[in-house]
């Protein structure tokens, strides 16, 4: 390509992003735009195109990033290059929310028609402002008979300070506003700035891990240009590699022949090794590298802890296997290896949060088929010992004897819950419960209230959200920020099976809930662990003293029924499901425990 | 050796909640077809497995083999000998429902050469009897009892069941007194289990039903035990117990793992080393006998390990356990090479016992049945 073609194509371009909350129809909105941008044949779409992976379809959540090239012929008579950059949804994701935005020059803010703006959205919003985004408000779902734009409108003014007749009105359901937002597009968001001719500098955004490509990394070429067969250098370890391909999606991979400034899509260059694609990295020239790095990504640290432990210990490997795919696929996930004497070898991660946790743990069942236990998530505790000493740790089972502890820092958060005004009552409650302190409560408007706390992150951790979510029949939205670490009266609970102490199910818990934890924990594993041979008995304790007690009774009678009419297939079905059954769980001592038991110290209904 | 037939007939006036057995409601459904068919059925079948034995039993269950019409279950009932030739002394059994037989059905079946009637009192609570929806009352057993003694047949066996919902132990023992005050000669007594696609599984689901805890149903059991030892009922196997000699020689044959042949729709067959299961919904299965074939869903080679595993998990029902010298004379190996390590094991937990001639459950061993069956499988990979 010429310099001029290059320039000219630049100014063609715009890159964007989807900011909105969950289920407020981001999804079907970008559907809706490769459809007009005829990206894809009919045939080709699928319902929600951008979510690949089965998990997040069934979740109705976008995990990772997708950066889109468009063709869209605008009422100017120009055709315009987009690249639509989807983003995730959760509060959990919002580190690699701030990756997608950076590589953009505008977003689209879809709002709910009815619900109106979420705390969450709002975060994402300030993001992007941070990221000097052209903001552009979408007021969606205006079909619905529910549908209130006008105070929707209202609210984009007031909360966020961007003019309401920017917004525009649209149904991703029903096509309605679809021309006028791609029209916004072309209009408002500013075309890429860069120099085609100046040195390289590409961002990286994301990567994936392809086994017979490779590390495929994602980049948005801020300057110069790049093409097949060139050497290029990661800035931050100076590693060389060719570049083999580069290409954009559209959502198909395309190959191409150099992508230059604004471009965003793929490159793959024999990179095989985890740590040499690093999210947030700068891609350059090896001959001619550019001056200076991108501005560095804020990225974030993983804030929740668990382990993971395969059930069946010969998958450790696999395991391991796994655990690195996915990093490479997901920057923020942390791991290493640990050992359990319950649970035997297995890793310690890190997070950034519950759904994080969760999803890793499904992918690594689904995809590589490993069933796997979950310890109960744990935080950062800070350990000042009596002897001065200071030790860190993310796993209860590493908790110095009572009497070697001076004192435990924990770390808290700034938790900003959005609610109608009718459970300010009840949100004030559940934060109080949750040893939150109050910081600030602000009315957004008539009747929607910003509540400020400052809360120990292991309640968030622990329940925070479900119960938030019950006792706000799902209304409040809710974010949150580490702020640091604060004293605290904490303890580590241990749990005894049959007078042995399993360490996996240990948990660090505050003095003063530690009685009413422990005795949940009792009665739900005596409900979880099937009866054995012999009666077990459950104990929760603090060093030697023991504070809730149940007991697995012993199994009576367990025998197969009729076999009337010769259905001797049925009753092996049976026979084998009962073996199958119990090749999931875990050995403990001598008694058998299934998965869902180390998971029973986190998920617990206190209302029961 | 193949020498018992099973014979199903799915139809019933009305549904128990536990049942998950190939049932349909008797109402408009083209029985008298469903008749032909059968009987075409045996006709295919002795062809493609030709008899290798007389049949020495013939069990006809269901459903309700007695809701059918007097003249409909002779029908099926005298083609069976036209189609099989049957041993002199054959065990011919008829399912029972109290209340839905009388003199006249009796009287057709002792003619056609039913000798042996197992009757589905279930329990004498009229309360329980209301709660598991079955149709009839506690005095109708004793009457069809009486009426089957008159009409000749006396080989009578009583179903029991308990571990019921809410079932208290006055109620178990008021049923066992009755059921052994009968002049019967064999009774077999389960203990609930809940299936799917049944009106108790919706309801234990819902959390709606309330059923004892293994510490009752197992003193249920240690009570029947005890109490139809002292009334003269021999505990041949976990579930059954007989009078005299009068043992159930159709289900023997299913413990002691011997062939037989299957007909009916949902019934299953185990012929020439196949375990065969039919079409279970009616218009499937007399599709599929219309059109001259067998109605066959499922076949499944027994293989060799799986045969040697159901030796031992059938056999253990039984109170004699598995003969040490027909296993060697089947497989050709002891047990022991068979199945390394298990019966150690299990003796060493107190549920196996051994003698010379045979491996047995122990009394501890019966109530744990299916950890003990378990353990008689081979891996799985």
């Amino acid at each position: 390509m010429k310099p001029e073609d290059r320039i000219n194509r630049r100014d063609r371009i715009r890159n964007f992003s989807i900011i909105a909350h969950i289920d407020h129809g981001k999804s079907t909105l970008a559907d809706r735009i490769l459809e007009k941008t005829s990206a894809l044949t009919s045939r080709e779409m699928q319902d929600q195109m951008l979510d690949a992976m089965d998990l997040e379809r069934e979740r109705g959540i976008t995990i990772k990033l997708n950066a889109v090239q468009l063709l869209y012929k605008a009422e100017d008579g120009k055709e315009y290059i987009f690249h639509l950059i989807d983003t995730p949804g959760h509060v959990d994701f919002a580190y690699e929310v701030s990756r997608s935005l950076a590589a953009c020059e505008g977003a689209l803010l879809i709002v709910d028609a009815a619900q109106g703006i979420e705390a969450q959205t709002l975060a994402n919003v300030y993001l992007a402002l941070d990221n000097d985004l052209e903001i552009l408000p979408v007021i969606n779902k205006i079909d619905l008979p529910s549908a209130e734009p006008d105070r929707v409108r209202k609210e984009v003014e007031d909360v966020i300070g961007l003019p309401g007749e920017d917004c525009i009105p649209a149904s991703a359901k029903a096509g309605i506003g679809i021309d006028e937002i791609l029209e916004a597009v072309v209009k408002k968001v500013p075309a890429p700035s860069g120099d085609p001719e100046a040195p390289l500098k590409a961002m990286i955004f994301d990567s994936l891990y392809d086994p017979y490509r490779g590390v495929i990394v994602y980049i948005r070429i801020m300057e110069g240009t790049v093409k097949p067969g060139e050497k290029i250098k990661m800035m931050a370890n100076d590693k060389q590699f060719e570049v083999q391909e580069i290409g954009v999606f559209t959502p198909k991979p395309v190959p191409k022949e150099e992508l230059t400034v604004g471009d965003v899509g793929y490159m793959i260059a024999s990179i095989k090794n985890v740590g040499d694609s690093q999210v947030g990295d700068t891609v350059t020239h090896a001959a001619k590298p550019t001056a200076e790095p991108m501005p560095g990504y804020r990225k974030l640290n993983p804030m929740v802890f668990c382990g993971l432990y395969p059930v069946d210990t010969n998958n450790y490997t696999d395991l391991r296997e796994a655990l690195e795919k996915l990093e490479l696929n997901d920057s923020s996930l942390q791991f290493e290896a640990e050992t359990s004497q319950a649970l035997g070898f297995g890793f310690r991660c890190g997070f950034l949060g519950l759904l994080h946790m969760e999803i890793i743990q499904e992918r690594i069942e689904r995809e590589f088929g490993i069933d796997l236990i979950t310890t109960a998530p744990s935080v950062i505790y800070e350990v000042t010992k009596t002897d001065g000493e200071v030790i860190e740790i993310d796993n209860p089972s590493e908790m110095p004897d009572a009497q070697q502890v001076d004192h435990v820092r924990e770390p808290y958060v700034k938790a900003e819950v959005m609610v109608p005004n009718e459970y300010v009552g009840p949100v004030m409650e559940l934060c109080q419960r949750k040893r939150g302190d109050y910081l600030d409560m602000k009315y957004l408007d008539e009747n929607r209230v910003n509540i400020v706390y400052e809360i120990p992150l292991s309640e968030i951790v622990y329940d925070f959200f479900d119960a938030l979510k019950s006792n706000t029949k799902g209304y409040a939205s809710f974010d949150y920020e580490l702020i640091g670490y604060k004293e605290s009266n904490l303890v580590k609970m241990d749990i005894l099976l049959n007078g042995e102490k399993v360490d996996a199910l240990s948990i660090i818990v505050h003095r003063d809930s530690a009685y009413d934890r422990g005795k949940i924990i009792a009665e739900k594993l005596k409900n979880l662990i099937p009866r054995q041979q012999f009666e077990v008995p459950v104990q929760a304790s603090i060093g030697q003293k023991i504070i809730a007690r149940s007991t697995i009774k012993a199994m009576r009678k367990n025998v197969l029924a009729k076999c009337y009419g010769g259905d001797i297939s049925r009753k092996r079905k049976l026979l084998e499901k009962q073996k199958e059954g119990k090749k999931r769980m875990k050995s403990v001592g001598n008694v058998e425990v299934p998965q869902e038991a180390f998971m029973s110290v986190l998920s617990m209904d206190e209302n029961k | 050796m193949r020498k018992s037939i099973y014979i199903h007939v799915p139809f019933c006036e009305q549904i128990c909640h536990y049942c998950d057995f190939n049932k349909f409601f008797l109402e408009n459904q083209p029985v008298d077809e469903y008749i032909d068919l059968t009987i075409e059925e045996m006709k295919h079948t002795v062809k493609k497995y030709p008899q290798t034995n007389a049949v020495e039993t013939i069990y006809v269950g269901g459903g309700t083999p007695t809701s059918l019409t007097t003249e409909q279950l002779q029908r099926l009932l005298e083609a069976v000998p036209k189609h099989f030739d049957l041993a002199e002394d054959v065990e011919w059994t008829v399912e029972v429902n109290p209340g839905s037989a009388g003199t006249e059905k009796f009287a057709m079946m002792r003619k056609a050469g039913v000798n042996r009637l197992s009757i589905g009192a279930q329990t004498f609570d009229p309360e329980l009897l209301k709660a598991i929806n079955r149709d009839h009352k506690p005095e109708q057993v004793e009457e069809t009892v009486r009426l089957a003694l008159e009409a000749g047949i006396q080989n009578l066996s009583v179903d029991l069941m308990f571990g019921l919902p809410d079932h208290t132990m006055e109620q178990w023992k008021n049923t066992l007194r009755r059921a052994v005050s009968l002049p019967i000669t064999h009774i077999s007594a389960y203990s609930l289990k809940i299936e799917p696609k049944t009106v108790f599984y919706q309801m234990m689901n819902k959390g709606k039903l309330k059923l004892p805890e293994q510490e009752l149903e197992a003193e249920m059991y240690a009570f029947m035990l005890k109490f139809l030892k002292e009334s003269g009922f021999d505990a041949y196997e976990i579930s059954n117990f007989a009078r005299g000699e009068a043992l159930s020689r159709h289900n023997l044959a299913y413990w002691n793992n011997d062939e037989y042949y299957g007909i009916g729709a949902g019934a299953h067959s185990y012929v020439e080393g196949l375990r065969i299961r039919n079409h279970g919904p009616l218009p499937k299965y007399m599709k599929s006998v219309r059109e001259k074939k067998l109605p066959y869903l499922e076949i499944h080679e027994v293989t060799f390990s799986e045969k040697m595993e159901e030796e031992m998990f059938m056999g253990l029902r039984k109170r004699l356990g598995v003969s040490k010298e027909r296993f060697e004379a089947r497989y050709g190996q002891t047990v022991q090479k068979a199945f390394p390590g298990v019966t150690e094991d299990l003796k060493k937990a107190g549920w196996l016992c051994e003698t010379p001639e045979r491996f047995m459950l122990t009394e501890e061993g019966i109530l744990l049945g299916n950890e003990v069956f378990e353990k008689f499988l081979f891996a799985s990979d």
